[in-house]
């Protein structure tokens, strides 16, 4: 019989005695969702052991599969066994996907890291409902820490890395100036920073935007009220050069985490953000139905159809 | 709330063939026909594309090949796969002369795709690999 069609309750104990393809498929169905989805949440549950969950984010281009890559094979030297979930956009169009994540760690990740391509597909929080989950599987069957990856130029990819336990936001030299810096709102989520390619001309010059925009949290009242702040980590991830640096800034992260006991909050909300986004996709899925049997007249304002469908959508 | 069963195709080059523009077209055809694609890109072994498969729990794995190697490469891939205990249908794209085709399809590759073949017909004959794996 082919493990994958094992059921659910043979595929996790397989997984658990190391079994890469019942890893494999656990991933498939968990990310299919429904009933099978569940149970494997129930199955996986007593086995989840709080692997540190670790976000890394950032603009197109900007080295996160690279440095992703170096961190897998740094980290079994320090006795870790490292997973990644490589997340990257379904087409809206098509509900395909091209998940180009190994070609960068090719060569590069450790020989032992399970990597495992995610597409967003489609709605905004499918990517939610399929990453605690993926998440999870890898924690109960012995995975620490988890890498999620994700391209960070959405809402969705911020709540996401939020939703970690560590937030890596990776940028680099001329992405922009002091003032872009505090517009956007990827960096406030950021538990570290990385400035990749930091040899190219202006490493420095991003380094102290960031820099600057720290002391302007502090200014402001922004900062944690513990006085933990965000590290500047500067990488050339194609090297290798400062990858060490980067899992000793999450080290020193997740000890601050520890230390102030806000690892516990840090997870709450991670659960929060999981209802929220199955909420949505049911929202989602209502509010296709409503749009799609109402009769839309054009005589009416739309603003007033609006209102009328999210009222008849929330009061059911 | 379930996911409709999404395909998902592992793409590679395997061995030493740089030819990458036919491999990033099936990529693009296959994505906007609504198959997850996971591209290993150039010189790939045996093994990473089994550990891949393995990981990504692959429906199906395309091949492209044009360096003329595929009498070797093609059923060295079938061997490992093999050994693996894999069952996941092989396809082979590229330049595969008329008279290797049975060759290949008796070394047990799915489907052989040649230069010029229409989208529909690398789509179809996915889809079609895949539901003969599946029962």
């Amino acid at each position: 019989m082919s493990i994958r069609s094992l059921p659910p309750a043979e595929l996790v104990a397989a997984a658990r005695s190391g079994n890469r393809r019942a890893i494999g498929r656990l991933l498939t169905l968990v990310e299919r969702g429904g009933p099978t989805a569940d149970a494997i949440t129930d199955l996986t549950h007593p086995h989840i052991g709080g692997a540190h969950v670790v976000g890394i984010t950032g603009a197109p281009g900007a080295g996160k599969s690279t440095l992703t890559g170096q961190l897998t094979r740094i980290l079994p030297e320090r006795g870790l066994t490292p997973a990644v979930l490589a997340v990257d956009p379904s087409s809206p169009l098509s509900g395909g996907a091209i998940l180009g994540d190994r070609v960068r760690m090719d060569g590069i990740a450790g020989d032992n890291v399970f990597i495992r391509s995610v597409a967003t597909r489609g709605h905004a929080g499918g990517l939610a409902l399929s990453v605690p989950g993926a998440v999870r599987v890898f924690d109960a069957v012995g995975f620490d820490p988890v890498i999620i990856e994700t391209v960070g130029v959405g809402q969705v990819e911020v709540d996401v890395v939020g939703a970690a336990d560590t937030a890596v936001v990776v940028v680099n030299p001329g992405w922009g100036d002091a003032v872009q810096a505090n517009k956007a709102g990827l960096l406030e989520v950021a538990d570290v920073f990385v400035v990749n390619k930091a040899d190219r001309a202006g490493a420095n010059d991003t380094r102290r935007d960031l820099e600057l925009m720290l002391d302007l949290s502090h200014v402001s009242g922004q900062e944690d009220e513990s006085g933990y702040r965000p590290p500047i980590v500067m990488t050339t991830a194609t090297d290798g050069n400062g990858i060490t640096e980067v899992w000793d800034a999450v080290q020193a992260h997740r000890e601050h985490l520890d230390a102030t006991g806000k690892l516990a909050a840090r997870r709450a909300a991670r659960l929060r953000y999981e209802v929220q986004s199955r909420v949505a996709r049911i929202i989602e899925t209502q509010i296709d139905g409503v749009i799609s049997a109402s009769v839309l007249d054009p005589a009416v304002s739309p603003a007033i159809h609006a209102a009328a469908i999210a009222d008849q959508i929330t009061s059911v | 709330m379930t996911e409709e069963h999404k395909i998902r195709v592992v793409l590679a080059k395997l061995g030493l063939d740089g030819h990458d523009r036919g491999i990033k077209v099936v990529a693009r055809i296959l994505r906007d026909a609504g198959i997850e694609v996971i591209y290993l890109g150039l010189r790939q072994t045996t093994e990473s594309i089994v550990s891949a498969a393995e990981q990504e729990d692959a429906d199906a794995i395309g091949l492209s090949m044009h360096n003329a190697g595929h009498l070797v490469l093609a059923p060295a891939m079938m061997a490992a796969l093999d050994e693996a205990d894999l069952q996941i249908p092989l396809i082979i794209g590229g330049i595969v002369p008329d008279v290797d085709v049975a060759v290949l399809k008796e070394a047990g590759v799915a489907a052989i795709l040649g230069p010029g073949a229409p989208a529909e017909e690398v789509v179809s004959a996915v889809r079609a690999a895949v539901a003969a794996a599946v029962t």
